[in-house]
């Protein structure tokens, strides 16, 4: 079972990996210019713009609910529930 | 396969993907990013709801020491003051204080950013000590970003008022993720992480409930037992969304699930909306559902019914529902201290829990007769954030 988890995460990391690898290597262009990317850097934007609060929902909903990771936090355990 | 030879392989072959991830990253760079702005965060926290009331201050530092290298520093404190059902069905209202603590550091290299932390969690009966890791590469003419991390975390486990009992746990995560520019408004990511646990992961003062009929209440209680390992594998999709008229919206879906058979989705959309150059406004709904554990139940049919036995209501099958808002005030300059631009925020979130198969033992009813637990919880943070 323990095996079946990480053959499972260990695939879907070499598979980013070797889509980042190949995907540098092929002849498209990137198609956002640096110069049209000033929405994309609004600070309205930013997912991460109040990163305290965010660390904080994430010890809410890791305390009361049984589902964790892909929370943006590093993770490490408490005796919060 | 023994766990410890998994853990072992799966290090190893982390290390390997690394070190591979981390050649290639340094020979393709052409242009270099930057560390974030140098911030302070000062953060008060309270939640309030179904018998239990938490709060406490918080601190975030992030300081530049030079143009490639970031320190951080976390402060977190909980104090909990708890009275909740499980509490209330079988033993008596306690209060304590955990403190959590956090040392980073981060480089930038080109377009590559490593970051490592040290974090540890201290209660009277917990103590969590874990390290993290992640580099994060920007390629493709800075459209993709990709991400790896590892972390590890060692956790000591403490009974109050029983000196001898002494437990542990490892977890071990390992994570990947690539977020894509598609258009000049838009973002979208997929994150993936994998959780394995391994040890003592029980709540060493929770126990279950079974059908006695030796005794007049006709209920018995026993401690529960969980299994020794977890292993669980998350994914999230995220997107965020840029408004013509400037305001950011985001929404985003994750799918869990693991080896005690527990499934879970949540889905969250918010949206972001400036009013002039001073306040944000910010709103949120979210929502949560999951499956229960195989081995739990909310009244076993007699003691010892199985092997893993588990009345965690976090373990049963239930959903909640959160509704969120938040106001940002950004404070003029002319009352800024030197010049720093500075941030109030208050954000407050209401969540109900529904609980689909955990009764309410407090409630009086015949064993298994009782009413379906629910309970609604406010949940506060006001902060003041600080770039200089």
């Amino acid at each position: 079972m323990v095996a079946k988890y990480f053959t499972r995460a260990i695939f879907v990391v070499f598979t980013i990996s070797i889509l980042g690898l190949t995907g540098c290597a092929q002849p498209i262009e990137p198609w956002v210019k640096p110069y049209e990317r000033q929405h994309l850097a609004d600070p309205i934007m930013r997912t991460n713009r109040h990163p305290i609060a965010n660390m904080h929902v994430a010890h809410v909903y890791e305390a009361r609910e049984s589902a964790r990771g892909t929370d943006g936090t590093g993770g490490g355990g408490c005796g919060c529930n | 396969m023994e766990q410890a030879e998994v853990v072992v392989a799966v290090i190893n072959s982390t290390m390997s993907i690394l070190v591979l991830f981390i050649w290639f990253l340094f020979s393709i760079s052409t242009y270099a990013a930057v560390l974030e702005k140098d911030r302070a965060d000062v953060l008060y926290h309270s939640y309030d709801g179904g018998g239990m009331k938490i709060d406490g201050p918080a601190i975030l530092l992030r300081k530049k020491a030079s143009e490639s290298v970031a320190l951080s520093a976390y402060y977190y404190v909980d104090t909990i003051s708890s009275a909740s059902v499980d509490v209330m069905s079988t033993a008596s209202p306690y209060s304590e204080e955990r403190i959590e603590g956090q040392l980073g550091i981060e480089y930038l290299h080109d377009k590559t950013m490593m970051a490592m932390s040290v974090r540890q969690s201290d209660e009277d009966d917990y103590l969590a000590k874990s390290v993290n890791f992640n580099i994060s590469q920007d390629t493709f003419g800075d459209l993709t970003n990709l991400s790896l991390g590892i972390a590890f975390s060692d956790n000591k486990i403490r009974r109050n008022g029983d000196d001898l009992f002494a437990e542990e746990s490892q977890q071990y995560r390992i994570r990947a993720g690539i977020s894509q520019i598609l258009t000049k408004d838009l973002i979208i990511a997929l994150n993936v992480e994998s959780v394995a646990d391994e040890g003592y992961l029980n709540n060493p003062y929770r126990t279950v409930r079974y059908i006695d009929t030796s005794v007049p209440a006709g209920v018995g209680y026993q401690s529960e037992v969980y299994p020794n390992t977890r292993n669980s594998f998350s994914t999230k999709l995220s997107a965020s969304y840029y408004l013509p008229y400037r305001a950011a919206l985001f929404l985003q879906y994750r799918y869990f699930s693991d080896s005690w058979q527990i499934d879970a989705n949540d889905i969250e959309l918010s949206y972001r909306h400036p009013f002039g150059k001073t306040v944000e406004l910010e709103l949120k709904v979210r929502y949560y559902q999951q499956s229960q554990a195989s081995f739990y139940s909310d009244l076993f049919p007699y003691q010892d019914a199985q092997n893993f036995l588990a009345r965690d209501k976090e373990l049963s099958d239930f959903d909640d529902i959160t509704l969120g808002v938040g106001v940002t005030y950004l404070i003029p300059k002319q009352f800024s201290i030197s010049d720093w631009h500075s941030e109030a925020s208050i954000q407050w979130d209401y969540i109900t829990f529904n609980y689909n198969n955990f009764k309410d033992p407090t409630a009086e009813a015949a064993v298994g007769e009782e009413p379906l637990y629910g309970f609604s919880t406010h949940v506060i943070r006001a902060f003041f954030s600080v770039y200089f």
